[in-house]
């Protein structure tokens, strides 16, 4: 346990071995990872619990580290040495506990440079429990750590009656072990005021967005293109293939494979074992793993509590606080993560308007490269028009949420740590468990939502829907009435609905309707599946419904300003 | 005896950039209080801001050591004296 950014779930990772898992409190969106050690041969399990700076919680991630503390037979408190005192106030508070504790007393390192001047031994008398020196980062005194876990006492002595108590008891132990140099402004915090100031601060977040939306990219096609489209077209194909001639045509092939007699597309054949397997696996997978990475690298710095105080003012309009970035940062590269990342937000409130906002106004990269293929070819300026749109809904449907939703929205209250080096190897255990997590908990759901449309296809009910919203199309959106089928598939993947609106031979501007549409009526089937787990059944049927009357007036008024009133 | 001036205290949210200042009083409820105490916010701290967001966003402060950004709501129940 410890305070937030004191570096507890690196010395987590350099406790534990390959075998972690993330995993969700019950009854809550706080996520924790467990993990196992080896003493002596003695298996532990070990929990890496949610950062809190007191055991008097102020949200629900303080609330679960509470709950936890009370099933655990040992405390190991990380204290992040270059600020003592502040971390000293949860420390006393676990010692009031009386249960086994030591404490890691991390980035020692750090302090040594800072000129910060710790005397351990006189705080390990202080405070009655083993205090060792760490620096995660690189591992130093971890060993001596896992050696004096069984060392960890109670000190029966450590009571105090009121919170003023405790913060005496914290200023004389200061005093005592803490002695500090006079010290230089240092690059490192010319960086971070540089970062923070809006003047420079805002340039900079926007070369690293742009920065990290290309590296993602980059990632992720070349994953796709030299690892997961050679191993689906030149190894799974002919698997494929040899399974079609033995199956036969009728309706099991038509289910597992796609119509029989076609050409397998892995794309577009809808089969469970073709397009099932081929969208999760090799289309958004890749770009999820590219998204986590460069994720968990940026959290690890220290960049994204910048980033939040930066945009904190517009998106505190729109109901939400600077954290709200996350979703949306997430969201551009697959709405899935990012529906996910609602859960940093603390209330209902502001967890509904940024799941709503983002299932109408992000669209995910797939989208987003579709987008571009359908429009481009008719000159950047209609691309531009689909974005600045979107904005204006994102922002417009933002203020009028703000307005409607009851609860609060508490403001921006976060601490913004120094910037520091990640360490590769917290960085690859986190991705590694989002991967993971996104494996067990997402992919179960796109592959049910193939099978479902295909189901649905085959039966007719797709193509009887589609004939229904034809007028629709045509009388309100001034599109082709075939443009309903490319909406119908759009619940399963937006970005294959984008281009089924290639053939239907439409204007630019009719194109950017239909696409402006596509994005904005209603989330994947993926996308849906997590947002009705993280919001709710009724939560969920109130966005839905936000969703589709924005699309009928968003459609209808962009066809009023192109094309005038309809004849 | 003289008796000491009662020192002008304004909000913090009213403070320039760079400027460094002593916390003497916190309003607000015991939750919000017990909030800032375990950041190290609280009465007799030194604080400097280090950077104001523009149409009245969030103001980053420096206490301690840590920085924190906190919105301008709590910045106006922090009360504080200048240091020249």
């Amino acid at each position: 346990m410890g305070n937030p950014n004191v570096g507890k779930s690196v010395v987590f990772s350099r406790l534990t071995g390959a075998n972690v898992i993330a995993s969700n409190y019950p009854g809550t969106t706080v996520d924790f990872s467990k993990g196992k050690i080896r003493i002596h041969g003695e298996t532990f399990e070990i929990i890496d619990a949610p950062g809190t700076y007191s055991l008097e919680p102020t949200n629900k991630a303080e609330e679960v580290a509470k709950k936890m503390l009370e099933e655990a037979d040992i405390v190991i408190n990380v204290v992040d040495a270059t600020n003592l005192e502040r971390n000293l106030y949860l420390t006393y508070e676990l010692l009031e506990q009386k249960i086994p504790m030591l404490i890691a007393l991390n980035l020692w390192d750090e302090a040594k440079h800072l000129g910060i001047h710790i005397d351990v031994e006189k705080l390990q008398e202080i405070l009655g429990v083993p205090v060792i020196p760490t620096v995660a980062l690189t591992g130093e005194g971890i060993r001596n750590l896992v050696l004096n876990i069984e060392k960890a006492t109670v000190n029966p002595k450590i009571r105090f009656k009121e919170n003023k108590d405790r913060w005496i008891a914290i200023g004389s132990t200061i005093q005592q072990v803490e002695k500090v140099e006079h010290r230089h402004h240092t690059l490192r915090d010319r960086l971070s005021d540089l970062t923070i100031k809006p003047s420079t601060g805002i340039p900079v977040a926007t070369l690293i967005i742009l920065g990290s939306f290309y590296i993602v990219r980059l990632i992720g096609e070349n994953l796709i293109n030299f690892i997961f489209d050679p191993l689906f077209e030149d190894i799974y194909l002919p698997i494929v293939e040899e399974l079609s001639r033995i199956l036969g045509p009728g309706i099991l092939h038509t289910l597992l494979i796609g119509p029989y007699g076609e050409e397998i597309v892995f794309t577009e054949s809808l089969g469970i074992l073709t397009t099932g397997l081929y969208v999760p696996f090799a289309m958004v997978l890749p770009y999820i793993i590219a998204f986590y990475i460069l994720l968990s690298i940026l959290e690890d710095t220290g960049y994204m509590p910048r980033l939040a105080t930066l945009v904190d003012n517009i998106l505190h309009k729109l109901g939400m606080h600077g954290y709200g970035i996350i979703p949306v940062f997430l969201g551009l590269g697959c709405n899935v993560p990012g529906a996910l990342a609602t859960r940093t937000l603390e209330t209902r409130k502001q967890r509904f308007i940024s799941a709503t906002l983002l299932a109408i106004a992000i669209p995910c990269m797939a989208q987003t490269a579709m987008i571009f293929g359908v429009l481009a070819q008719h000159g950047v300026a209609y691309l531009m028009l689909v974005f600045l749109i979107l904005l204006i809904i994102f922002i417009t449907m933002g203020v009028i949420l703000n307005r409607l939703t009851k609860g609060s929205s508490p403001e921006i209250f976060l601490e913004v740590p120094p910037y520091r080096r990640p360490s590769f190897k917290a960085v690859a255990k986190k991705t590694w468990m989002r991967i993971h997590w996104f494996i067990r908990e997402a992919i179960p759901f796109l592959f049910l939502g193939v099978f479902l449309v295909n189901l649905l296809y085959s039966l007719g009910f797709l193509q009887w829907l589609s004939k229904l919203l034809m007028p629709i199309m045509q009388t309100l959106f001034g599109l082709p009435g075939e443009a309903s089928t490319a909406l119908i598939i759009g619940f399963l993947r937006k970005d294959l609905a984008v281009g089924m609106l290639l053939p239907l031979n439409m204007n630019p501007l009719q194109l950017v309707i239909a696409v402006t549409i596509l994005t904005i009526y209603f989330p994947c089937v993926a996308t849906f599946a997590v947002l009705l787990r993280e919001l709710g059944f009724k939560d969920m049927v109130k966005s839905t419904l936000i969703m589709i009357s924005t699309a009928i007036t968003v459609g209808f008024t962009l066809r009023l300003i192109f094309f005038g009133l309809p004849i | 005896m003289i008796a000491k001036p009662p020192s002008l205290g304004i909000p913090l949210a009213e403070l320039p950039e760079q400027q460094r200042a002593r916390i003497i009083s916190i309003h607000g409820g015991r939750g919000f209080q017990h909030r800032l105490h375990v950041m190290g916010i609280m009465e007799g701290r030194i604080v400097t801001i280090v950077s104001k967001q523009p149409f009245r966003g969030p103001i980053t402060i420096r206490v301690n050591g840590t920085h924190m950004t906190l919105g301008r709501g709590m910045a106006r129940k922090i009360i504080v004296e200048v240091i020249p």
